[in-house]
């Protein structure tokens, strides 16, 4: 290696590691806080505990996290079994529209799908918005990113194993209950992670599509941070930062494949 | 051959099997995504050429009473264009995506290439590192951005301190347009970063050799052969960052101030707030025809540049 090289080499560094940096400052900042013994988030006071004992104590903040929990389980777990379905018909019959439909949802600006689907469950369904709404909008948004990771699964699949159970006799359920399940459960463990994770981190479209009865865990942290911050915001984030790293420890286990795919 | 079927019975029960197995894997997604994507969005075209109802929602496409605003109309298409404010929130939010793009793209650029030609074995950490942030709660990273950038924090202090020793007046981090940028570009640096590298990684390391043997400088060689190549991973990773920051509506509620909105704050504001459903419908539909027309040119320029490497 040259000198040139070498400075160059310097320089990259410098500039990576300045960008690591902001990208994880600001977060250290929020967890330090969250243990901070100050109402104020502008300097070190002393060790504290209790800004977790306050949040234990929100009764708001507590079912607004049992509501999230909720809608991700039962939002995750349709929209898995949707979204495998979906990847496994993009692989097989490249149906273009299904395509379409799928994966429009996931490129667009969130609120896009958040105000038009205030539009049709208030104006065409007539529905009281609440748990029920937001469940479907949750499912709406997951399924693509479900169906791409069950779809990149298959992609790097050798055909002719299919091909092999058929011409032995293998019904097409029986095909996709003894071969194509086993091989793309970890992508769907992968999506259905994902979709979890999604749906209890969602804040653009629940807030259109929540009404007012029903709150969520990003809907009442929005709402303390537009009202009033206290490092009760910071106790919450980090835990909820402590549960998106199992989330993505578990899926890193299941599919390693996926996490470095996932773009 | 009268009566030749040509298809043995069990080969044409395959047949009808695989063709029924089509319609149970793709039939329940195909419906839902009819039902709650594609319907709703053509319910919003519908929406945005009626009159808004007296107390939200629309107003009747039929009604006894002929003093109440009925049927269909292009009035929210033309107070679009006739007041110059929606046009200016437009244009701002476009500049907004803009600069954001630029930022993300110099910042993401060198750590991407650091990550492209570092050992293979510290690549996956080197990107999860980058991705890791990302998955924490969206809302956790702005916030993050109004204790960094408070008034009473270490960087305001900082910023005020230089500028009272230079005889400046101070200044207000957050709740500016500044507080804006900066979250948008934390927001949305890791979707510049992750194109970048997958494009970046492929590269082939002995074109480099080539043009070093060929006497280009270091400067050169980046910007006559790596540069170009990796412009299908410029592309796709600004559309990835310039997209979504076009439909922002959190960031600027949050860490802007009141002259700070976007497109995205006006149509919360007529859905939430004024509860003009029609005229959100429009500008949701101007919005839409944006990112449709950007998604193009991203994929036209992508796909050109992409047929030379």
């Amino acid at each position: 290696m040259d000198n040139a090289t070498m400075r160059r080499g310097r320089w990259l560094w410098a500039a990576a590691l300045a960008v690591y940096a902001f990208l994880y400052v600001p977060l250290a900042i929020v967890v330090a806080y969250s243990f901070n013994d100050s109402r104020l988030n502008a300097e070190w006071v002393g060790f504290t505990w209790h800004w977790y004992e306050v949040l234990l104590h929100d009764e708001a903040m507590l079912t607004a996290a049992g509501n999230s929990l909720l809608i991700a389980l039962v939002s995750s777990l349709v929209s898995t079994a949707l979204g495998t379905m979906a990847g496994i018909a993009m692989h097989r019959y490249k149906l273009k529209l299904l395509t379409f439909m799928v994966l429009t949802p996931v490129a667009m600006p969130e609120i896009l799908l958040g105000v038009s689907l205030l539009l049709f469950f208030i104006q065409v369904l007539n529905l009281t918005l609440g748990m029920l709404s937001i469940v479907l909008a949750h499912i709406t948004f997951s399924i693509g990113f479900v169906a791409v990771i069950v779809r990149a699964r298959l992609a790097g699949m050798d055909e002719s194993i299919f091909e092999a159970a058929r011409d032995l006799g293998a019904s097409p359920w029986e095909t996709f209950r003894y071969i194509t399940f086993p091989l793309i459960l970890p992508g769907v463990v992968a999506g259905g992670l994902m979709a979890f994770t999604l749906s209890i981190d969602d804040f653009v479209i629940t807030f259109f599509t929540a009404g007012v009865g029903v709150s969520t865990l990003p809907l009442h942290i929005y709402s303390m941070i537009k009202i009033a911050v206290t490092p009760e915001v910071n106790a919450v984030s980090t835990l909820l930062m402590l549960l998106t790293l199992t989330m993505i420890v578990l899926a890193a286990k299941f599919a390693p494949d996926v996490l470095k795919g996932k773009t | 051959m009268p009566g030749c079927s040509c298809v043995t019975e069990p080969a044409r029960k395959l047949v009808t099997a695989a063709r029924l197995t089509k319609w149970v894997v793709s039939g329940p997604p195909f419906l839902f995504l009819l039902l709650f994507f594609v319907i709703p969005g053509i319910i919003m075209v519908l929406a945005s050429f009626r009159y808004p109802g007296e107390f939200g929602g629309l107003a009747p496409l039929t009604a006894a009473d002929p003093a109440t605003l009925q049927g269909v109309t292009l009035e929210t298409y033309r107070f679009f264009f006739s007041d110059p404010i929606y046009g200016q929130v437009f244009v701002k939010s476009i500049f907004m995506a803009l600069a954001t793009t630029l930022i993300c793209l110099t910042m993401a650029y060198p750590l991407a290439l650091l990550i492209a030609r570092s050992p293979k074995k510290s690549r996956d950490l080197m990107v999860l590192l980058v991705i890791l942030p990302f998955a924490s709660n969206f809302l956790i990273r702005v916030y993050a951005w109004m204790i960094v950038l408070g008034p009473q924090s270490a960087l305001s202090r900082l910023v005020n301190g230089l500028l009272h020793g230079l005889g400046m007046e101070p200044v207000h981090l957050l709740f500016s347009p500044f507080a804006v940028l900066v979250a948008m570009v934390y927001v949305h640096l890791p979707f510049m970063v992750l194109p970048l590298y997958t494009n970046l990684e492929k590269h082939d390391p002995s074109l480099l050799d080539a043009a070093q043997d060929l006497g280009a400088s270091a400067w050169q060689r980046f910007w006559r052969v790596t540069f170009p190549l990796s412009l299908p991973g410029i592309f796709s990773g600004s559309a990835l960052v310039f997209i979504p920051v076009l439909g922002m509506f959190a960031v600027p509620d949050i860490l802007g101030g009141t002259g700070d909105m976007l497109i995205g704050n006006l149509i919360k504001e007529q859905f939430l707030g004024t509860r003009d459903w029609p005229f959100g419908s429009t500008l949701s539909i101007m919005l839409t025809i944006a990112v449709l027309l950007i998604a193009w040119l991203a994929a036209r320029l992508a796909g050109r540049r992409g047929s030379y490497g």
